[in-house]
């Protein structure tokens, strides 16, 4: 029997903005998916974002649904988890919104260890303006503002939560759905700050410019480039060129979450 | 019984009126001239179950304020005119998307970084149109330690009534100027709480206008689950571009503070009944124009104080009665020229209006605005 998407998503909502061909929707099945296997409350779930193709996530899923202003998902929803540690807390939102105008509040969320889990489409580009280039858009790749090639090196979104302290981080791509499901239920049931990495495929503002003539050749692009973390280990640095490590990338179960940290500092102000 | 009294600053009394009011969020980041509300917050909130947090940046710590808000915790953020500047995108977030909290903001010399240490009041036409796009604004400028008190407990209530950011302005002198504070017993200030919707949770719609200019605000966790953007919206609270739903919306935002101004406006007169001239003054100033008024009289001056303690909406009726009133209006207050010429716009040129500024850091002081009033005479 077909998996019942729609018991998750908000009558009248959909058609989606999306384009297609865009990613964006098997994250939202990955995510509605991982939902429902943790047993979520909806009622006490805040599904936070930003701005951008990706941001629009929140508004077709039936939870309380905040959609922000651009960048700052992550500082409203440090707000929302402080002032009700009980509810669930998730963020969605791309890689420009997450890591270039809300890079801040996605550092300083990951080293207060705040129990969230964040979502982050990986798109390498700004789709919603059209195209320009993120943080993520590879060197030397097309953007609308990049026209001789981006001259700009990128960020390793994974690499930077896990600096900036994040307690479970890990990646996988648009192109392994089962795979985005598995690892956004492992960052829920995580307490702690959750990095979810989903490399994700905008055909019509990256793809057609990157020498990518199908939806298909970028999925493919995505699928034999990941390398799970396991099998990386035993690889070359010469095999690994223009690879992405997949998978469960860092786990510490040790260092203290936030509202259990500021618990603490109510039962101290309180004499207890 | 006794009441409670002490010794407090401006920024510790802010901070204790929020307790009175039932703050339970502060979000912020360090600025001078206004960190000791943050202090003393950090410090208070957790006794009382609430929660403190001190932001990685201005804008976060607004956001994190909305964030909180829409749990349904009271909120506030504190700060001084460059975080006011930064907070700007997501003031406009909490008016369009009518999340209630409260900003304060100890007024210090600019633009830019300014003078940190010093007192100024060139934040009040920020107060009102430094978010972009159009909306309704209140801000209110307590000039005393007790005021900061109260006026931050009214704060609070405007901004749950109205469900709306509602700024406290005050200068540097005030903030930090120390002053006896008597606590009002429990109850004997008005507080006001959010009212929660009606509706059950399967017909809510956030924005619904046949509920009120006003519709109730549920919180999230409470069993409403609905959607809060930032993008023009319809009753449902979902993003839409039809011109009707648009246009009625951004009309009752801003009729919603604008039909309601008998209740949100507060102003303090002395001596204006006969008064020839009246000294337009709020803040710190208007403690130096009352003294000025008292030196006037003295001479036989008829010299009168219009003080408003609500800046925005602007006190229109009653500037425009005293402008046809009195042969002339002093606009003292320290900065080049920002509230005189809403005052100019009210007068329309039924009296003089003058102003009498000052950006060197130092205070408006009796003997200038004395020396203005007999230039107008």
């Amino acid at each position: 029997m077909a998996y019942d998407y729609e018991k998750s998503i908000r009558p009248g909502k959909l058609p989606h903005i999306w384009c297609p061909g865009c990613g964006h929707g098997i994250v939202m099945k990955g995510l509605i998916r991982a939902m429902d296997t943790c047993g979520l409350d909806r009622n006490n779930t805040a599904i936070v974002s930003g701005i951008g193709c990706a941001s629009r996530l929140p508004g077709y899923l039936d939870a309380c649904t905040l959609h922000t202003a651009h960048g700052r998902a992550a500082a409203f929803a440090t707000g929302v988890k402080m002032a009700k540690p009980e509810m669930t807390v998730i963020c969605c939102g791309g890689d420009g919104d997450g890591t270039a105008i809300g890079g801040n509040h996605f550092i300083h969320a990951c080293r207060r260890n705040i129990d969230m889990t964040y979502v982050l489409m990986n798109n390498f580009i700004y789709g919603m303006t059209g195209g320009q280039f993120s943080p993520c858009t590879p060197t030397g790749a097309k953007a609308s503002t990049t026209p001789y090639g981006n001259p700009d090196p990128i960020f390793d979104i994974s690499k930077l939560a896990i600096g900036a302290g994040a307690t479970f981080v890990a990646r996988t791509t648009a192109a392994h759905p089962r795979e985005i499901d598995k690892l956004i239920v492992q960052g829920i049931q995580h307490k702690g700050m959750a990095i979810i990495e989903v490399l994700d495929d905008c055909p019509t503002t990256y793809g057609r410019r990157n020498k990518f003539r199908s939806v298909v050749d970028m999925m493919k692009h995505l699928k034999t480039n990941a390398v799970p973390a396991k099998a990386a280990a035993k690889m070359s640095a010469e095999q690994l060129e223009g690879k992405f490590l997949t998978g469960v990338l860092y786990h510490d179960t040790e260092k203290p979450e936030y509202c259990s940290q500021y618990a603490e500092v109510i039962k101290k102000a309180q004499g207890a | 019984m006794a009441k409670k009294v002490a010794l407090l600053q401006g920024n510790q009394a802010c901070a204790a009126g929020a307790i009175y009011a039932g703050a339970k969020f502060f979000g912020g980041y360090p600025i001078t001239p206004s960190t000791e509300v943050a202090e003393e917050l950090s410090n208070e909130l957790p006794k009382v179950g609430g929660k403190f947090i001190q932001m990685e940046d201005e804008i976060g710590a607004m956001a994190a304020v909305i964030g909180a808000s829409l749990t349904g915790a009271k909120s506030i953020t504190a700060t001084s005119g460059p975080g006011v500047s930064l907070k700007q995108e997501l003031i406009g977030y909490a008016c369009i998307a009518e999340v209630p909290c409260v900003i304060i903001n100890v007024m210090r010399g600019g633009p830019s970084t300014g003078m940190p240490t010093g007192p100024g009041q060139s934040d009040v036409m920020q107060a009102m149109w430094g978010t972009h796009g159009d909306h309704a604004a209140i801000a209110l400028v307590p000039n005393s330690c007790q005021e900061i008190f109260s006026e931050t407990v009214r704060a609070f209530n405007l901004a749950e009534k109205y469900r709306m950011p509602v700024q406290v302005l005050f200068d540097e002198i005030v903030g930090h100027m120390r002053e006896r504070i008597v606590f009002p017993e429990p109850g004997e200030l008005e507080v006001i709480d959010r009212q929660a919707p009606g509706d059950p949770p399967e017909t809510y719609k956030p924005y619904d206008a046949t509920k009120g200019q006003v519709p109730p605000l549920a919180s999230f966790g409470s069993g409403y689950k609905f959607h809060v953007t930032g993008l023009n919206k319809a009753a449902d609270g979902f993003p839409t571009t039809k011109a009707e739903y648009v246009d009625a919306e951004e009309r009752r935002q801003i009729a919603k503070v604008m039909d309601n101004i008998a209740d949100i406006e507060k102003n303090e007169e002395y001596l204006t009944e006969d008064a020839e001239v009246v000294i337009w003054a709020y803040g710190s100033t208007s403690r130096s124009a009352r003294y000025a008024v008292n030196e006037l009289r003295k001479e036989g001056v008829k010299a009168g104080l219009f003080r408003p303690l609500t800046l925005w909406p602007f006190p229109e009726k009653r500037t425009a009665e005293l402008a046809k009133q009195c042969k002339g209006i002093v606009v003292a207050e320290m900065n080049l020229g920002q509230m005189v010429y809403e005052v100019e716009r009210v007068a329309k040129g039924n009296c003089t209006v003058v102003h009498e500024g000052r950006v060197d850091g130092e205070p408006i002081n009796p003997g200038q605005i004395i020396a203005k009033v007999k230039e107008v005479l």
